[in-house]
């Protein structure tokens, strides 16, 4: 068991941090609502914003969505754990593949949806290989892949603000646990992120979250190049941060660096495999097939407006990633492997893990360690929230959007509803999918494994890429072929993740301390 | 023009696999490892990438197409 003496000695007892996520919070609650006047008030609008979004703000929602917080603190940690290789190996990788997506697979679906009125990707699949039994067969494969994605979003924002919010409410929210005394309990920071999100979406729609994510997107970037400012400030220069690093962490050169504590010492492996490098230029391939990206490509104004995002999606990536992975490599000299003694445990505990639970405790321990002020220690959570955020309330729309079209209407007679109907049914199953994930990320709080599901999701989603690549390209592409994809995918999945699923949950230190990624 | 841009995409999808950097730990500008600036680089250059293919490969019939009665 880890000891935690870093996370008891840093209780904040300043509310300041959560004043400026509140202030944050209020900030994109207000932006989003103000933009809900522009809605037009019909289903089309509600589910692609009537086609109307032009390229910057396209850019921005994209960029938003496709980013979970793992850009901007997944980073940091990997970067800690594996040295300077996790650009290449995550990010830059990303850039090619993300716009290739994006250009070969998202301008198309935009004009055949445009042309047919389709406004989920099982309407394509459906008519496309004239097959109602596929889009049975996919909704609840491509529903399953979703909810991890949207599960370690919730789960995430509690392993944020819990740590922060940690000292301020003794009184209303006593905890035997001196790790959790005070904090804001989940139940509350669920409710007010999955609340926030619920009321812009409900709102407006699409509309709605492309304005949330164009903030969202612009602030997790400001905030990332903000840390990447003070803490190089902080350790003398650009120059002197570098020079006082790992020189295991300059390369990608496998190798076994010894870390000391007090209890002992393990060895961890710096460094990236080439095969490991290689093979994970597949991972991104994911993005063809996320349903809630499909979605924000439909809203479009023109295909036009998909230039600026295939050309610009590689820039923003570098403009995240670079200062992230570098405060990662910095904090390898602010916390030397042979004196663990006097690491924050957060620290010893993410060097432990073999996986990549903890590593979003990195960006927050090294501003804690280095830059004591809570208006930073604020600004960055709420940038790390604003990431987390900008996926989850794409991921909350497309789902709704999914039972609305293709169960009920799919379901009932042309005409059985009327729009303004439509739009109901869509705003009561955004309800429901809120209330759904609300309630299983709390049961699910502290179970490790739900990070595992994450890979999962994004595996099942790299595979189901293929198939939307053959629909649009292989006019020999057959239903049965289609048949056989999606079942690949369902099946062959899980089979060698069901272990993986049901083992039992791993140490709950990880589960309640220090930030966390989505 | 295709065949370019097909040509381009596998050049670039070789070139990220820079093994000759993989154990050097040369800084450049004085701060940026090798191994970092040069896939920083990269990420500009992948941009240009798609700057030119957008250019000299763009879909313009799509967005007639996408308008016409079906």
């Amino acid at each position: 068991m880890i000891d935690p003496p870093f996370l008891a000695q840093a209780a904040p007892s300043s509310p300041t941090p959560l004043l400026v996520v509140v202030i944050y919070l209020g900030l994109l609650l207000s932006l989003a609502l103000f933009s809900g006047r522009l809605f037009r008030g019909t289903s089309k609008d509600y589910f692609v914003a009537s086609h109307s979004i032009g390229p910057f703000m396209l850019l921005m929602s994209v960029f938003g969505t496709t980013m979970t917080a793992f850009a901007l603190v997944g980073s940091t940690g990997k970067s800690f754990q594996k040295g300077i290789g996790t650009y290449g190996l995550m990010a830059s990788a990303s850039g090619l593949i993300h716009a290739a997506c994006f250009f070969l697979i998202g301008i198309r679906v935009w004009a055949i949806a445009k042309k047919h009125g389709y406004v989920t990707q099982i309407q394509f699949f459906r008519n496309r290989f004239e097959s109602n039994a596929l889009g049975y067969l996919l909704f609840p494969i491509l529903v399953l892949l979703v909810i991890p994605y949207l599960l370690i979003g919730v789960i995430g924002s509690y392993r944020v603000l819990v740590p922060v919010t940690r000292g301020m409410f003794p009184e209303v929210f006593a905890n035997a646990d001196p790790l959790l005394n005070g904090a804001l309990p989940p139940w509350v920071i669920g409710l007010v992120i999955c609340g926030v999100v619920l009321a812009y979406i409900f709102a407006g729609g699409s509309r709605a979250a492309a304005w949330a994510n164009t903030f969202q997107t612009l602030v997790f970037m400001a905030m990332g190049v903000l840390a990447f400012s003070l803490i190089a400030n902080a350790l003398g220069g650009l120059a002197a941060a570098t020079e006082q690093a790992n020189p295991a962490h300059l390369v990608r050169t496998p190798s076994e660096l010894e870390i000391t504590t007090k209890t002992g010492s393990f060895m961890r492996e710096v460094g990236i495999p080439p095969i490991q490098f290689l093979t994970y230029m597949f991972i991104p391939l994911s993005v063809g097939m996320f349903p809630h990206l499909f979605q924000h490509w439909l809203t479009a104004k023109s295909a036009r407006s998909f230039k600026l995002t295939v050309i610009a999606h590689p820039l923003c990536i570098m403009i995240v990633w670079v200062p992230c992975v570098l405060i990662g490599l910095w904090a390898t000299g602010v916390f030397t492997p042979n004196a663990a003694d006097n690491w924050p445990a957060p620290m010893i505990a993410i060097m432990g893990s073999a996986d990549n639970a903890g590593v979003g405790k990195v960006l927050s321990v090294t501003i804690k360690f280095l830059i004591e002020n809570p208006v930073i220690v604020g600004l960055i959570t709420a940038g790390i929230l604003a990431a987390i955020m900008s996926s989850l309330d794409s991921q909350f729309l497309c789902l709704g959007t999914m039972f609305t079209n293709d169960v009920v209407l799919h379901g009932s007679e042309p005409g059985r509803f009327t729009d303004r109907q439509t739009l109901w049914i869509a705003r009561s199953f955004v309800i429901g999918v809120v209330l759904v994930t609300y309630i299983l990320s709390l049961l699910l709080k502290d179970v490790q494994n739900v990070f595992d599901l994450a890979i999962w999701s994004f595996s099942g989603f790299a595979a189901l890429t293929s198939l939307v690549f053959t629909a649009l390209y292989w006019k020999g592409a057959t239903k049965a072929g289609a048949f056989a994809c999606v079942i690949a995918v369902g099946g062959g999945e899980n089979i060698p993740f069901s272990p993986r699923l049901t083992a039992p949950t791993t140490a709950s230190c990880q589960s309640r301390s220090a930030f966390s990624w989505a | 023009m295709k065949g370019l841009v097909i040509g381009g995409f596998i050049l670039l999808a070789i070139l990220h696999q820079d093994t000759w950097n993989w154990d050097k730990a040369d800084l450049v500008f004085g701060f940026l490892p090798v191994g970092l600036a040069y896939h920083a680089a990269y990420s500009v250059v992948v941009a240009l990438f798609w700057a030119f293919v957008v250019k000299v490969n763009w879909p313009t019939w799509l967005e007639a197409w996408s308008d016409e009665e079906s």
